[in-house]
């Protein structure tokens, strides 16, 4: 009993380890559960974030039957894919059709394996961490394909074709991208162009949190690393991001006017919320991709320029306070929903959710909460900041042409990361010190 | 922390390694034996893993698992299924075959009971093992092998000029 309860406070006790680092099963899988949990939450919220958004920006009103301002909307649309008829052509290769979706769900959810939401809170930390996530979201790729052609029927093997072409080619770009995020690990030096310093002659990394922690060394978003070099490096992941995802603009695979719905045309019923899933989750473990290497992690904003108690202690109620502003929006629109007694059971519902959200609030106020959560809430603040930017490019943007997609990656977006991963190595190498004093 | 590489999980990726390669060729639909080899591919780069090689065991994933094989599956998807199915799946040279299974064999049995003195004896420390390994064969690639690196991706260069000189008709 004691030797349990040894193993499972050993993970508190090791400073600064993931549970993964620390050796430590227990809390490994304590934080799978989590990082599961956690993301299937934030997929029913994308689901009616993006019905609401999408709504507004078209000047309707979106879902508003199902619960206050259609907020059960989700839970209502996964009943129903749950109770449909699992249809399977008769056509169909029956073992390739039904392991399909599962590949591609396996691929979207195990690269949360290495992602980091705070400098302890991992499932683990590998050596080769940003590897490992290129390389299993780009297995998703064979789900899709597997999909369309399994499927036995002309447009989800249009759809897998096109599909698979795009993630292909927009996968060159953005690992070179990648690749001159992380030189900039290797280039210690405090500021926008330093280079050398303290830990000068060092490697770089791969890992993800080393990454994070190696723009706390050096004083700066690797967004703004060498201006505008970084810059550039992320508009190339942002643009092939939301392409190996799929998304509009580049939603080619599923093109609903041409292709019906592209290589999951021939999925019904749970198969194909399986096929959802994949794809939001596959949009957040980019979007995390894209925070961890450009936008500072799990960073709050400014953490050298504005450091000390007085700066930690307001950084440290922006959780609660944002909380506490979603429940007051709530409760604003408790006081607005209509006076009939129709609408009470609607009105109750509404100001128990802003209830719900005030108490959250209210808890991260607590110092102790705070301190452990402010990591998280740091990190998924910026990845919500990418899931709006999704929701408004497919908003706003108009679908492109495969031959455009295809120019756009080849002739655009891979001579641009050629040309930033050459100019970043040789800003590393002109900036260095000794260069000059030989 | 305690080694995982432990000879269970060798026998285990080994076994489905072997039962992927064995699917690879007795499979008559050549979108299966693409599946099975995907298989084989990332049962390989388990272990690699477990030989503490988690640079080497990645880069098997993103090119061979992720890469090539979709390209495989590109041109398999292309092929019409029911005439390739129709297709005879072995040749007739089954003499050469067992000739060479057989001095492969050997080779095998060969390396397995003279093995101690042909390779060093000498087992690495668990600490040397964990240490950043993708750091050392970057070091390795280019700094000692820098020569033999760069005139391979020159040929890979040469490969992909021919293939767009043979492809395209005017350039």
């Amino acid at each position: 009993m004691h030797e349990i309860i040894e193993y499972i406070s050993s993970y508190l006790r090791t400073e600064g380890l993931t549970p993964g680092a620390a050796g430590n099963m227990f809390w490994a899988l304590v934080y799978i559960m989590l990082v599961f949990g956690g993301l299937s939450v934030a997929v029913i919220a994308m689901n009616w974030l993006e019905r609401k958004i999408l709504a507004h920006m078209q000047v309707r009103l979106g879902p508003m039957r199902v619960g206050p301002h259609g907020l059960l909307q989700p839970i209502a649309d996964a009943i129903k894919l749950l109770l449909k008829e699992d249809i399977m052509p008769a056509e169909a290769d029956g073992f390739v059709f039904w392991i399909a979706p599962l590949i591609v769900v396996l691929a979207a959810f195990t690269v949360f394996v290495v992602v980091p939401f705070g400098p302890t809170h991992a499932v683990t930390d590998m050596n080769i961490g940003i590897l490992f996530m290129l390389g299993v979201s780009s297995l998703s790729v064979l789900g899709i394909v597997m999909a369309g052609w399994a499927s036995n029927s002309h447009y989800p093997l249009i759809g897998a074709l096109r599909s698979s072409a795009q993630m292909v080619s927009y996968e060159v770009a953005m690992g070179l991208a990648v690749v001159s995020a992380i030189l900039m690990t290797s280039l210690h030096g405090l500021g926008l162009y330093g280079v050398g310093g303290a830990g000068s002659g060092d490697t770089g990394t791969l890992s993800m949190i080393g990454i994070v922690q190696a723009q706390q060394e050096q004083g700066v978003w690797f967004l703004f690393k060498f201006f505008p070099l970084g810059l550039v490096a992320f508009f190339i992941f942002a643009v092939a991001m939301v392409a190996e995802t799929n998304r509009a603009p580049f939603d080619l695979a599923e093109a609903e006017s041409e292709l019906t719905a592209g290589f999951h045309t021939e999925y019904s019923g749970f198969r194909w919320s399986l096929f959802f899933l994949a794809e939001y989750s596959a949009m957040i473990a980019v979007s995390s991709i894209a925070v961890t290497l450009w936008l500072g992690g799990w960073l709050r904003p400014f953490p050298n320029l504005l450091s000390g108690t007085p700066w930690d202690q307001i950084f440290s109620f922006v959780p609660g306070v944002t909380f506490l502003f979603f429940a007051a929006i709530c409760f604003y629109n408790t006081v607005r929903m209509p006076k009939h007694p129709l609408f009470r059971v609607q009105t109750i519902g509404l100001a128990g959710f802003g209830v719900v959200l005030g108490l959250i609030g209210l808890v991260l106020f607590v110092p102790a909460v705070s301190v452990r959560a402010q990591d998280i809430f740091w990190f998924s603040a910026k990845v919500a900041g990418f899931m709006y930017l999704y929701i408004w490019y497919r908003g706003t943007f108009p679908r492109y042409r495969f031959d455009q997609l295809m120019q756009m990656g080849w002739k655009v977006l891979l001579p641009m990361g050629l040309g930033v991963l050459i100019l970043t190595a040789s800003a590393g190498l002109l900036l260095q010190p000794q260069i000059w004093h030989r | 922390m305690a080694p995982v590489a432990t000879p269970f999980f060798f026998y285990l990726f080994a076994a489905i390694m072997l039962i992927g390669g064995i699917a690879v060729i007795t499979r008559r639909n050549p979108v299966h034996s693409a599946l099975a080899l995907i298989v084989a591919l990332l049962a390989q780069a388990s272990l690699y893993l477990m030989l503490y090689a988690p640079f080497v065991a990645g880069v098997q994933i993103i090119l061979y698992a992720g890469g090539i094989m979709v390209l495989f599956l590109f041109v398999i998807m292309l092929v019409s299924i029911e005439r390739s199915m129709k297709e005879r799946q072995f040749n007739s040279q089954w003499v050469m075959g067992i000739v060479a299974a057989t001095a492969l064999g050997g080779l095998f049995i060969a390396v397995y009971t003279k093995g101690k003195d042909i390779f060093p004896d000498r087992a690495l420390p668990l600490s040397a093992l964990e240490a950043p390994n993708t750091q050392s064969i970057a070091t390795l690639l280019y700094g000692q092998y820098m020569f033999a690196f760069e005139i391979a991706s020159l040929l890979l260069l040469v490969a992909i000029i021919g293939a767009v000189v043979m492809a395209k008709k005017r350039i």
